[in-house]
């Protein structure tokens, strides 16, 4: 059976993969990047007390966590500039599903870590005369980011394989090559096989350098 | 130094508070005993406004807390607190504890800041500690360096909630030690306790809290020896 496939033959695609893996990286770091800008932002928008902000932050998140990847990708890509009349690039679309989505994750891990800070804190905080805002920064938010990291973590690893559902708005990624490889070559083992690697790869270096942080981060 | 009319206090229907009025004068070291349950802890919180007041009036420091234009963060600057739970901030060491408030609230300089904070562990004996974490100090130890955060804002008074309620019966002591030093150096304090010995040998007055009201007040012999009130005797007897 193992003899019927050319897995030397792969190394041929390598090039055409890496391509994969650069738009697959490119769009994960910055959608991530923007994902966690935002998820900061819609996160305290939930512990705020003022209702408009809070009330926006919870549509956010609420319409994202409630609708599929797939749906939202199609909607940028599709469905939206039909009502901006303005057209994006896949990449650029891909960027701002993974941001989106993400962010509104991420918002909840931000709100879920600041509320798990006894409540003590901000107290002794604000009985030193420290604001309400000066609290947060060198008090609360410190304490939060590190309660963080780990879930913070789990949202990367799944974003980056949100990533692949991409291919279906053109977005020129790992999973969108390796099909466009295999259905012209008939090596649909030996490609979606690597391909799998590729994401693992990624997924565990990932892994491996959240744990570093993690243990840096654990001072006491 | 604080006037307290009239207050009240209620968490939704239930009203905690039900009209106390007290007031203490500067250097006085008033201690709050009662049940628990019976608004002590309410009562203090209320002082700097970490409880907001249903009504009647605090008035600490010349300064109205229920008038919406004080400036509620200047007027916590002059009241120092110390928890029940101590509430250090466990990812910031010993001395950064203390530095932090003067630094971003009275705006003194990195060695200003530490200078102060030096000294103020130098004066509850823990001066050896300050590079350390909350985490690997004792209850007692942590209680102190609490102590110490609070009096590098210089406050014109302290409040204490219940502060070696927390603590192993053999850690008690060295707390009460400090708070007696603070209450001979003349520092205003409220000190909400279980600790009969300290409102008896440091207390210049003794308010008895019941159900949201100060049943009986006076100094710690007339009230430990001759108190007036059922109510007191009652509870004195249970806990002496």
């Amino acid at each position: 059976m193992v003899g019927r496939f050319n897995w030397a033959g792969v190394i041929d695609f390598l090039p055409q993969l890496g391509t994969g893996l650069y738009y697959t990286l490119l769009i994960s770091i910055v959608g991530l990047l923007i994902g966690f800008i935002l998820g900061g932002i819609f996160g305290l928008g939930r512990v705020s007390k003022n209702k408009i902000v809070y009330g926006i932050s919870s549509v956010y998140i609420e319409v994202i966590r409630g609708t599929p990847v797939l749906v939202q990708a199609i909607w940028i890509f599709f469905a939206l500039p039909l009502i901006t009349g303005y057209n994006m690039d896949s990449v650029t679309a891909g960027i701002v599903v993974i941001a989106l989505n993400s962010g509104a994750y991420i918002a909840e891990i931000v709100r879920g870590s600041v509320q798990s800070i006894e409540k003590g804190q901000m107290e002794a905080g604000r009985s030193l005369g420290l604001n309400h805002g000066q609290t947060m920064r060198y008090i609360i938010w410190p304490q939060a980011f590190k309660r963080m990291i780990p879930p913070l973590g789990n949202q990367f690893i799944i974003s980056i394989k949100d990533t692949s559902l991409l291919s279906v708005i053109l977005v020129p990624e790992l999973m969108f090559q390796g099909r466009l490889i295999a259905s012209n070559h008939f090596n649909a083992v030996e490609i979606y096989t690597t391909v799998a690697v590729f994401y693992l790869a990624i997924t565990l270096s990932l892994s491996f350098v959240l744990r570093i942080i993690e243990r840096r981060l654990d001072i006491k | 130094m604080i006037k307290v009319n009239d207050l009240h206090k209620q968490f939704g229907d239930n009203e905690v508070l039900k009209g106390i009025d007290c007031h203490i004068q500067p250097t006085e070291v008033v201690c709050v005993i009662g049940p628990s349950g019976s608004g002590k802890s309410t009562f203090l919180r209320c002082l700097n406004m970490l409880e907001s007041i249903t009504s009647g009036e605090v008035v600490v420091d010349g300064k109205n807390l229920t008038d919406p234009k004080t400036n509620i963060n200047s007027v916590r600057t002059e009241i120092g607190m110390v928890f029940q739970q101590f509430n250090l901030f466990p990812h910031k060491n010993v001395i950064e504890n203390i530095m932090l408030a003067p630094q971003k609230v009275r705006k003194l300089t990195t060695e200003a800041a530490r200078d102060r904070g030096m000294k103020l562990l130098e004066k509850v004996g823990l001066s050896e500690k300050a590079e350390q974490y909350p985490g690997q100090l004792s209850g007692g130890q942590q209680q102190r360096v609490a102590i110490a955060r609070a009096l590098a804002m210089e406050p014109k008074m302290m409040l204490f909630d219940e502060p070696t309620s927390a603590l192993d019966p053999e850690l008690v002591g060295e707390v009460l030690e400090v708070m007696k030093q603070l209450a001979t150096e003349g520092m205003t304090m409220v000190v909400v306790t279980h600790e009969m010995g300290f409102a008896r040998e440091v207390g210049d007055r003794v308010l008895f809290m019941d159900d949201g009201v100060i049943v009986e007040e006076g100094n710690p012999d007339q009230l430990f020896n001759n108190p007036q009130s059922e109510r007191t005797k009652e509870f004195l007897n249970k806990i002496l």
